[in-house]
């Protein structure tokens, strides 16, 4: 008899090929349950570190501390190379259960399994049970965050392509240690390099974190994926993403020290968004450190009430205060601190409010860290409105409805029933929501009112729209016509920071990352409605530094505001807009003339032909402040000079700039910026602790705790 | 550890690691072993999706199980047992819930119309799998599929080697009816 039949049979069955999304969820799924069972054991290492951890007396632990040390070294693996191009999936579907089963991942250890997002099919009811268990006995609800970092750098080569070609030609240890024409923020073959070179560091001491407390926690997310301009390194494979989680996060690169002869004038717009520190907040108190790119400084900076010297009438919406002292991570260097203060409208100055709240009831918010905590937000809200405000509310999951048609404010227990009426279901459509919203705030447009659409959702919001640029455009013509947008993100997993951020930007609006109740007052109640009542829109700040007094300057933070030098003076530009009672800050950090610190060398045959003439002035920069009022649209310049007037030592300066420069400190520590090599946490907390001043809500004496943690961390 | 050293190291020094926490060793056994346990859990169910599925739950499982690994049987044995079993189990459900065609199906009780459908919905390795019994399924899955040799195979069924000899007659038998009612064109006549 013949065994071609068993032969055949054979071959086939050798060739069972499992389908490579059942494959990449089931692995995730295991890699996830793997974190489970051993999360205690990692919780506890991280307690008890010279205690070999706490396994059951039925497993041992042979290999010991070894094994843990070994095992993080192992860069992601290629496992999951192979199947980079299956990470199509649709994030939505498989987010709810993604962020649930994160939970897990509370002590997470590094591995190849880090690449894998932990999707688990709705039917693997054993896994739910865990993670449900898990995430029950007070191990963190919210979720892990590997970051996919999406969308490209916007603006900045552009920016940058007008200006001089530059050449690196060596680098040393992330800083670029020569560039031909100065111009280092200009070369973004420089920015690559720094780029990685801070990615490398970043995971040498994520590693040695790791090497030297036996604490497994969570590999803040090296994040590297889809830049645009990939890194490029052996043994790695950055094709895919490592996401155990889907917030996004835009890809930056931190500024970098620019020449004064090279580029005199530095023009960015204000931005007083928060999500980044509410984002950091949130990751930092599940063990995580934030991955760089979701590092923003001057959301971290702006994050914090300031009481800087706020003007006294509406028509002068705000005040510059422009302090100049050394800088504690740098003896040669200085800082000016540029602090605004908005107007803030007594209560019966405030104008009439139209506002449309837009909800995400997509089955994704069914999480308590989302619609029952916006429903609450909400309320919140709800009470410092005025009884002549409108509200409606619409929501869009599948297909949009509006719950509400426009309603006064002052039949609250009307609006509460709607809120409360809230469930959440089906799938996201943004872009029906979004035209609905509009169309309600239409409806009860008031011309001299604020009219607002505040979107709540908690991530993918593109149903509807061919491309990101569509829905900012969308937005932007909305802009035109009064209609303004604010956007809270709410819950992780699936958070697209990115757009979030980019949306309330077309907006003329605020973007606030909500991830608790606190925060949701901090956001909606506290700060006098500052996320309703614009006081100044479009105001752009653009400094002229003083050759003669200042060779080089870097801002710190504000690289996703970066405006062109023309752009700042024409008024069809769109600029961030400041709310009433917000404060924004600016911090330079300044090379003085001759200093040691100087980057940059001066350049040995293009000096003499530009005559930038020493002049006698001891300025060190003059700062330039245009703002329009909310209904109008030409655009009212300010300016003030700095100079040696406004020269303080640190320890004179106020409590509000100190905090503000640790606060700054402690970003660019976490985005792995060079320039803070010597500097630590322990400093960045002293500095922070001594002052916290008045401090009234405790968000001081929070961020403080938090860098403790971070401290705890690593370093 | 780097990820060659991983990569190489015996799947029993690998378990052992993951018995102790170490994740990067159990992701390379998932990697290294996905795919066997996958062809074992569908060579038993005969169909795609619920050895998915299966195969997803044995590994969000196996986290829990690789703690008690003592290193006293080779992994992939260790492994084969575990996949046969939840495979067998998640059979059972599936039967008493009726809702696939499941089991043992005798080729013969089918219609002609029935034939007709079947065929056409089917591979040939669907209906080669479709033959054979739970037992002569899982016996084909470690002899065929992975190749084990009669004794390995009857070690991790649990039976005698003798035994596995017999099944294998079986499953060549009813492969040879299989291609009767094909008429020997095999694959071509079903497809």
């Amino acid at each position: 008899m013949s065994d071609d039949e068993l032969e055949r049979l054979a071959a086939e069955m050798q060739n069972i090929k499992p389908s490579i999304s059942a494959k990449q969820r089931a692995m995730n799924a295991a890699m996830t349950a793997f974190d489970a069972e051993f999360a205690l054991e990692q919780a506890n290492d991280t307690k008890e570190i010279s205690t070999p951890a706490q396994g059951s007396v039925a497993a041992p632990r042979p290999t010991g501390q070894n094994t843990r040390t070994e095992r993080v070294k192992i860069p992601r693996s290629g496992i999951m190379s192979k199947f980079k191009n299956s990470f199509s999936f649709n994030p939505k579907a498989t987010m709810m259960l993604g962020s649930c089963a994160a939970a897990l991942m509370f002590a997470l250890v590094i591995m190849p399994g880090a690449n894998y997002l932990p999707v688990v099919d709705k039917t693997d009811s054993k896994f739910m049970e865990v993670s449900e268990a898990l995430s029950s006995d007070g191990s963190n609800e919210v979720g892990n965050d590997e970051i996919i970092v999406t969308g490209s750098r916007v603006g900045r080569s552009d920016l940058d392509s007008a200006a001089p070609q530059t050449v690196v030609s060596e680098t040393e240890s992330g800083t670029i240690a020569a560039i031909k024409d100065g111009v280092m923020k200009s070369d973004s073959d420089a920015q690559k390099l720094a780029n990685a070179q801070r990615e490398a560091d970043f995971r040498k001491k994520r590693d040695q974190q790791v090497f030297n407390t036996g604490i497994t926690v969570t590999p803040p997310p090296a994040p590297k994926i889809e830049r645009s301009a990939p890194l490029q390194e052996t043994g790695f494979d950055l094709g895919y993403s490592e996401p155990t989680s889907r917030d996004r996060f835009e890809n930056y690169e931190s500024n970098t020290v620019t020449s004064v002869k090279a580029t005199p004038v530095s023009t960015f717009s204000i931005d007083v968004d928060t999500a980044s520190y509410s984002y950091f907040r949130s990751s930092i108190n599940r063990g995580q450190l934030p991955a760089p790119s979701s590092i923003r400084l001057e959301e971290m900076i702006n994050y914090f009430p300031y009481d800087y010297a706020a003007p006294t009438s509406a028509d002068e919406p705000f005040k510059a205060n422009v302090t100049v002292t050394p800088t504690p991570w740098n003896a040669d260097t200085k800082l000016m601190h540029i602090g605004i203060k908005g107007y803030v409208p007594s209560f019966d100055e405030r104008p009439h409010s139209n506002i449309v709240l837009l909800i995400d009831t997509s089955g994704s918010m069914n999480q308590a860290n989302k619609l029952p905590l916006l429903i609450n937000s909400f309320k919140l809200l709800l009470g410092t409105l005025d009884e002549d405000d409108t509200v409606s509310i619409v929501t869009y999951a599948g297909s949009a409805g509006t719950v509400l048609e426009p309603t006064p404010a002052s039949n609250k227990l009307k609006i509460k029933a709607a809120l409360n009426q809230l469930r959440s279901g089906g799938s996201t459509a943004g872009a029906a929501g979004l035209e609905l919203a509009y169309m309600k705030a239409q409806e009860s447009f008031d011309e001299d009112g604020i009219n607002r659409v505040i979107l709540a959702t908690d991530g993918d919001f593109n149903v509807g729209f061919s491309s990101p640029a569509e829905m900012k455009t969308f937005i932007s013509k909305k802009r035109k016509t009064g209609i303004f947008l604010s956007v809270l993100g709410f819950g992780n997993g699936n958070y697209n920071d990115h757009l979030m951020q980019s949306l309330a930007q077309n907006g003329n609006g605020v973007a606030a990352y909500i991830d608790s109740l606190a925060e949701a007052n901090k956001v909606l109640a506290d700060e006098a409605g500052s996320a309703l009542i614009t006081i100044a829109k479009d105001v752009k700040i653009q400094v002229e530094f003083n050759p003669a007094t200042i060779s080089e300057y870097r801002l710190i933070g504000y690289e996703t505001r970066a405006l062109k030098r023309e752009d700042f003076n024409n008024d069809k530009i769109d600029a961030g807009e400041i709310n009433s009672g917000h404060s924004v800050t600016a911090i330079y950090e300044l090379t003085p003339y001759g200093s040691a610190a100087q980057m940059v060398d001066d350049l040995r045959y293009a000096d003499d032909a530009i005559e930038y003439a020493s002049n006698d002035s001891e300025e060190f920069a003059f700062v330039k402040i245009r703002h329009k009022l909310p209904n109008s649209d030409t655009s009212t310049l300010q300016t003030f000079p700095v100079g040696p007037d406004q020269e303080q030592r640190l320890k004179r300066a106020s409590d509000d700039m100190r905090f503000a420069t640790a606060v700054a400190a402690v970003g660019q520590k976490l985005r792995g910026d060079t320039q803070l090599d010597d500097y630590n946490f322990q400093d960045a907390i002293k500095l922070a602790s001594g002052a916290r001043g008045d401090d009234e809500n405790g968000y001081r004496a929070e961020f403080i705790q938090l860098v403790r943690l971070v401290d705890g961390l690593g370093e | 550890m780097n990820k060659k050293d991983t990569d190489e190291s015996p799947d029993e020094v690998l378990a052992t690691r993951a018995a102790s926490g170490d994740g990067a060793a159990f992701g390379a056994l998932l990697e290294r072993h996905y795919d066997r346990v996958f062809r074992i859990a569908y060579s038993v169910l005969n169909n795609q999706a619920e050895a998915e599925d299966v195969t997803q739950e044995i590994w969000a499982a196996l986290p829990a199980k690789i703690r008690h690994w003592r290193g006293e049987a080779k992994l992939t044995s260790w492994l084969h047992r575990i996949a046969l079993n939840a495979a067998k189990d998640s059979l059972r459900r599936s039967a008493t819930r009726a809702r696939a065609v499941k089991g043992y199906v005798e080729i013969e009780t089918l219609s002609r119309g029935e034939i007709a459908d079947t065929q056409t919905r089917l591979s040939w390795l669907q209906s080669a799998l479709e033959t054979l019994s739970d037992d002569l399924r899982a016996t084909a899955a470690l002899t065929l599929g992975e190749e084990m040799n009669f004794a390995q195979a009857g070690e991790v069924l649990g039976i005698a080697e003798g035994t596995v000899a017999w099944r294998m007659s079986e499953i060549r038998k009813r492969l040879k009816t299989l291609a009767l009612k094909d008429n020997g064109q095999g694959k071509e006549a079903l497809v």
